[in-house]
């Protein structure tokens, strides 16, 4: 993890701040006393995040970026594949505020439903493998033993696999077939290929959570409370759900977070390079590789989808970093 | 130390065995047959077809199938490509001295600016040097790589076009001289510098504020020893022992973004070569790179180990 211990300062010197106030105040402190005993786990998380000032500007970003981009894409209403609708690659203006692309397409109703795929896709696979990598690391650091081993062995293949590589092989090999047995079956062969990007990015980013858990799990399971819980006899799925898990949260929110934004550079990585979603689904990536040809005649074309990924990934990136630190215990006041 | 490394090379040598397995696997259960082209050609009669498949051991069970490539793959056979139809080996080392010379320069680079960088916002923490730097590698860090290189190309082929500081946008192997050939390499270089300096900037910085904490930094600045010792020389010395780690274990992730660097500026490299693979099913070719990329992830987390052994003589294995 290349950004632990990072920018911790600020929320730090804050806190300082704040207890020069109540030292100047006596007189407030009884009042503040009095508040802090009503304010929960989550509710100090949620203070210390605000404090976070790019972490909350990166909340704002995303939550409107998401807002746009599912309500705004059924209200905006134009198509995104009539091809020649517009005149090609004219630049931004009142009629298409995003300008068209060189298929004389209106981009912005194309970012607007892309939108809703790459967010989806990053959301959708980082459960994936925030799922796998729980269940995964859980298991290995409750019961130890030859289990450990066996899924930690496991964990190391998968990390030592060639990831962009076999992204790639599968999603190329796989489409095709995909696409039409989910046509055949369910009459939407985009569903299938969905599915089986979700799932091979999941699959293919589950290990550092696994070791995580894992990791964390190991130091829990020796914890008084665990023996007090096993001793009044918690059975084993109820101390792993109820009594360990929500202890060892804080870092898995943390690694899901920043693993949305991963999936999303995934994806649209995958689409750059020509494969993914077929021609027909504008993700912002396809549209990016659709325009780089263009680059000299409609900068725009190329230059929207980019910045909607970066705005996208860096907006999760500064909200990652202000949950890690409103969420490490020994910063709450 | 022996031993260790003794287990941890056979640990590998397991490791990519299952690597080599999930991946045959996956190419030999796709749908569509490598004889697709023979198989709609009327001209070549349905025995015929059974016999070149018998011939090609295409209609053996998996496992016979994994052996015998496996065999012919430790032995240095590694097939003939089914579109340029040169061996695979040739066709691969062909491309590789590119690639390995844009990475290479790409980690260099990156490293240069990464360790300044990261040593001094960390002795500056909290200055406007220290915020723009971290500020700096967020956005790098954040900036998918096939962005960044489009940026670049609108920046320096077209805006820039016609001016000295214009750079051609496309690869050519054909040129010659040591100028143009840095002159075309700037920008895939640029890209991936950026993104390794950025996530080795932030990881320098964390590692510097920790070991500046040490008692022992406080004692080499109490015996009155000038700060710039302190800091290089007690300090740095010791922060960047984690970093190698971290550099070696970065190279498979800077391999994806070769492939990409490839594609925007047309670099004819190993990662272009396996994207021209996949497109046109070139299978012994896909195969080799995938495998070959296995290999150096592997590798590489051997080195890892081993340098951290080897710098911190606090680490002992057993």
């Amino acid at each position: 993890m290349a950004h632990d211990a990072d920018i911790k300062a600020a929320p730090r010197r804050a806190v300082v701040e704040d207890r020069l106030d109540e030292e100047a105040q006596p007189g407030a402190a009884l009042h503040l006393a009095r508040v802090r005993e009503q304010r929960s786990l989550w509710g100090n998380a949620w203070r210390q995040f605000r404090r976070h000032r790019l972490a909350m500007v990166g909340l704002a970003v995303l939550a409107t970026l998401v807002l746009v981009t599912f309500v705004g894409s059924t209200l905006y209403g134009r198509a995104i594949d009539q091809p020649f609708e517009y005149s090609t690659s004219v630049p931004p203006s009142l009629d298409n505020l995003f300008g068209t692309d060189s298929l004389g397409q209106d981009v912005l109703a194309r970012i607007l439903w892309g939108g809703r795929i790459s967010i989806a896709v990053g959301l959708i696979a980082a459960s994936v493998a925030v799922l796998v990598g729980t269940s995964i690391g859980a298991l290995a650091g409750f019961f130890g033993g030859f289990l450990d081993t066996l899924l930690m062995r496991l964990t190391d293949m998968f990390i030592s696999l060639p990831q962009l590589p076999l992204l790639l092989l599968i999603s190329f090999l796989f489409t095709e077939k995909i696409e039409s047995f989910f046509g055949e079956q369910f009459g939407a062969g985009n569903v299938g290929i969905f599915i089986l990007i979700v799932s091979v990015i999941g699959i293919l980013n589950w290990m550092p959570t696994a070791r995580l858990v894992r990791a964390s799990f190991l130091a829990m399971r020796e914890k008084e409370f665990v023996e007090a819980a096993r001793s009044i006899g918690a059975t084993r799925s109820n101390l792993i759900l109820r009594h360990i898990l929500p202890n060892v949260l804080s870092p898995i929110i943390v690694a899901a977070t920043l693993g949305v934004g991963q999936a999303i550079i995934t994806e649209s990585t995958l689409s750059f390079l020509g494969l993914g979603f077929p021609s027909d689904v504008p993700t912002w990536g396809r549209m990016l590789f659709e325009a780089k040809d263009y680059i000299q005649l409609s900068p725009h074309e190329a230059f929207i989808p980019g910045i909607m990924i970066f705005l996208t990934v860096l907006s999760i990136n500064y909200i990652g970093d202000g949950l890690r630190d409103a969420l490490d215990p020994r910063k709450t006041q | 130390m022996g031993r260790y490394l003794i287990r941890r090379v056979l640990l590998s040598i397991v490791t990519l065995i299952a690597i080599s397995i999930v991946i045959f696997s996956i190419l030999a259960l796709a749908p569509g047959d490598p004889l697709g082209e023979f198989a709609t050609n009327p001209n070549v009669p349905p025995e015929l077809q059974a016999k070149i498949r018998e011939s090609y051991g295409l209609d053996d069970p998996i496992h016979i199938r994994y052996r015998s490539w496996a065999w012919q793959y430790l032995q240095g056979n590694w097939g003939e490509s089914f579109s340029s139809k040169i061996p695979v080996q040739e066709y691969v080392f062909s491309r590789l001295p590119v690639t390995l010379a844009v990475i290479g320069s790409s980690f260099v680079v990156g490293i240069l600016i990464a360790i300044p960088l990261g040593v001094i916002s960390a002795v500056k923490q909290y200055s406007l040097f220290d915020q723009l730097a971290t500020t700096f590698a967020f956005l790098g860090f954040s900036i998918p790589t096939f962005f960044s290189g489009i940026v670049l190309i609108y920046i320096f082929s077209v805006v820039l076009q016609g001016t000295p500081f214009a750079l051609p946008f496309v690869f050519n192997s054909q040129v010659t001289g040591f100028w143009p050939n840095v002159q075309q390499s700037i920008m895939p270089v640029a890209v991936l510098a950026l993104f390794n300096a950025a996530g080795l900037m932030r990881f320098v910085r964390a590692s510097m504020l920790e070991t500046l904490n040490q008692d022992y930094v406080r004692t080499a600045r109490a015996k009155g020893l000038r700060e710039q010792v302190v800091i290089v020389f007690h300090a740095m010395r010791n922060a960047l022992i984690p970093v190698v780690t971290i550099i070696a274990l970065q190279v498979p992730t800077v391999f994806g973004g070769a492939v990409v660097t490839e594609q925007i500026f047309r670099v004819p490299g190993i990662g272009r070569a396996l994207i021209d693979g996949i497109l046109s099913r070139d299978i012994p070719v896909v195969m080799a790179i995938t495998f070959g990329v296995a290999i150096l992830v592997v590798i590489f987390n051997v080195i890892a180990d081993i340098l951290y052994a080897t710098l911190d003589p606090r680490i002992k294995y057993d």
